[in-house]
């Protein structure tokens, strides 16, 4: 799959401060990448200069194959950022706000009305936006960055402060645009509303991207104890269990929450309890959530270090 | 360019924190103060008052005195007061109104986080730097075209009948408000703007202004009084001098804008 972005050793600092340190990052055209990490990890930075608004101290950025530095209007025109806080003019109706983005981005006004009815933005349309609520200006900042139908998405914290409703609004457009081959870059530090959403994680610190991978290769190297959830009619039948060779840990949440010391000892653990005398209902894979991920990349970062 | 400069209009447009403070001070200047002193002049029956201006007639240069026109000292006082002595409104009220915007011009964008979505944008520095210029400078032309015209009917009803017909504008006023004014207006911007994208707040940004912007005003007062005494001579050639200027000004002013700038880095943000 070719290229999107490509960072190749980028360091970018602020006086003291290095934001971004030796990051080398590559996102794959048409995929949901998603940038997780502590504030002041370096992800903001990161979409700064991926679209060439922050320049670098060294190494070498490309986006869409070309230099953001050299060739940032063209590169600019064909992405998209919704930064955390909407930049949005206040005292201009969000009609006049779509109007001014659609005309700096060549894009025609008669997109305007369909991308604002999309994000449910259309009935406000001829308020001032310093009215709106912040589920409102989020709307209308994603409006805003759909008008031009750009190649790439830089969603920098899009969802914070949001309603549920908006939130999911944002998490929709991205499977959406997605789904029509635009490539995706989403920085979040709330990781439930990156769940299932991401083909790549990208764990960034201290201005690194320090893991990166997808969710389901990460769990395989990350998440030492594979879990399964269990389920029977008698559920007393399980209570053996926590007492197992096999077994690590067994928490009862809705069914037995089961960590084997190795996925292969499955079949004989099923095996047994069968042959105990337990009438299996349920047994299925416990996926790690993002969240689980998470913290035991940063364990075993930790433990690097 | 003109895109950023249709916006930023608009909204200053819809800003009346803005532009009824402006309004008023352009009113005052153009109408309200030649009104006053106008009337006082031509309505005078003060032989002390009449005396005065006839005194103060006699300090001026030979050739002004000579372009002085009107029979009675009454008469004379009122048109040199319209001719010259108000001369240096034309420039001061454009430059503050044209500041006041200029100054918040950038750094406001900042304030507002609106700079993000601007440095994300695909218009050059350039296209911005020259928006905002454009912006700003609108409402100075405006104030001067539009305070022009009516402080031009206001002189002609109240001074014209004493000195035998409309007489304004002269041939001076012309030059001031076509030739000199707008360079001086934009080279105080040009600089205004580079503050502007190099301070941190507004606040800042003002104070700067108003210390860049004083010694343009105090040269433009100096040029506008000293051009209309002798218009032929130095029209020309401050016109010129100041038009250098301000491309000049313009030209380094936009290069101090950049992205980093808008987002909050970079000089002294």
């Amino acid at each position: 799959m070719p290229t999107a972005l490509a960072f190749s050793h980028v360091t970018r600092t602020f006086g003291d401060i290095t934001a971004v340190d030796d990051l080398s990052l590559e996102v794959p055209e048409g995929s949901i990448t998603v940038l997780l990490g502590p504030n002041g990890a370096g992800k903001t930075t990161t979409v700064r200069l991926a679209t060439g608004a922050l320049g670098s101290d060294e190494g070498s950025i490309e986006v869409l194959g070309l230099d953001p530095l050299i060739a940032g209007n063209e590169v600019r025109s064909r992405c998209a950022v919704v930064p955390p806080k909407p930049a949005l003019y206040d005292n201009l109706t969000g009609w006049e706000n779509l109007t001014f983005t659609a005309d700096i981005f060549s894009a025609d006004h008669k997109g305007i009305k369909p991308a604002a009815e999309r994000f449910g933005i259309d009935h406000a349309l001829d308020l001032n936006v310093g009215g709106y609520s912040t589920g409102m200006r989020t709307r209308l900042a994603l409006a805003r960055a759909v008008l031009h139908d750009p190649d790439v998405l830089l969603l920098d914290e899009p969802t914070a402060g949001l309603d549920p409703e908006s939130a999911r609004a944002v998490l929709n457009l991205i499977r959406e645009l997605a789904g029509r081959g635009r490539t995706i870059v989403l920085c979040t530090h709330l990781l439930h509303e990156a769940e299932g959403v991401a083909d790549q994680v990208v764990l960034m610190g201290a201005g690194q991207a320090q893991i990166v991978g997808s969710q389901l290769d990460l769990a395989d190297r990350y998440v030492t104890n594979p879990a399964v959830i269990i389920d029977a009619e008698d559920r007393d039948s399980l209570s053996a269990l926590s007492r197992h060779d096999d077994v690590v840990s067994a928490e009862w949440n809705g069914a037995l929450h089961v960590r084997l010391t190795h996925i292969d000892r499955l079949p004989g653990l099923v095996a047994d309890l069968v042959g105990a005398g337990a009438r299996i209902t349920r047994v299925e894979p416990d996926n790690p959530t993002l969240e689980t991920l998470y913290f035991e990349m940063q364990r075993s970062l930790r433990g690097q270090s | 360019m003109l895109t950023v400069a249709r916006i930023d209009l608009r909204r200053l447009f819809k800003s009346k924190d803005y532009w009824i403070p402006m309004g008023f001070l352009a009113s005052v200047f153009f109408i309200g103060l030649p009104f006053l002193l106008l009337t006082i002049v031509t309505s005078t029956t003060s032989s002390d008052l009449v005396n005065k201006i006839g005194e103060v007639l006699q300090t001026l240069p030979g050739p002004v005195q000579e372009n002085v026109v009107g029979t009675t000292p009454a008469a004379r006082g009122a048109y040199m007061l319209s001719v010259y002595l108000l001369a240096p409104v034309a420039i001061v009220v454009p430059l503050t109104i044209s500041s006041a915007v200029g100054a918040h011009a950038i750094v406001g964008e900042r304030e507002r986080g609106t700079g993000e979505f601007l440095a994300h944008s695909p218009l050059t520095e350039r296209e911005i730097f020259m928006g905002k210029m454009l912006a700003s400078l609108v409402p100075g032309f405006l104030a001067t075209g539009v305070g022009f015209a009516i402080y031009s009917l206001l002189v002609n009803m109240k001074v014209g009948p004493l000195v035998g017909g409309w007489f304004f504008p002269t041939a001076g006023w012309w030059i001031l408000i076509v030739w000199v004014v707008p360079p001086f207006i934009a080279l105080a911007l040009s600089v205004i703007l580079w503050v502007s994208s190099k301070v941190r707040s507004t606040a800042a940004a003002q104070q700067a202004a108003t210390l860049v912007s004083l010694p343009v005003i105090f040269a433009a007062y100096g040029v506008s009084s000293g051009l209309l005494i002798n218009p032929v001579i130095a029209a020309f050639g401050i016109g010129i001098v100041a038009w250098i200027l301000a491309i000049i000004g313009l030209m380094t002013g936009s290069r101090s804008l950049s992205r980093e700038s808008l987002l909050g880095f970079g000089g002294d943000g």
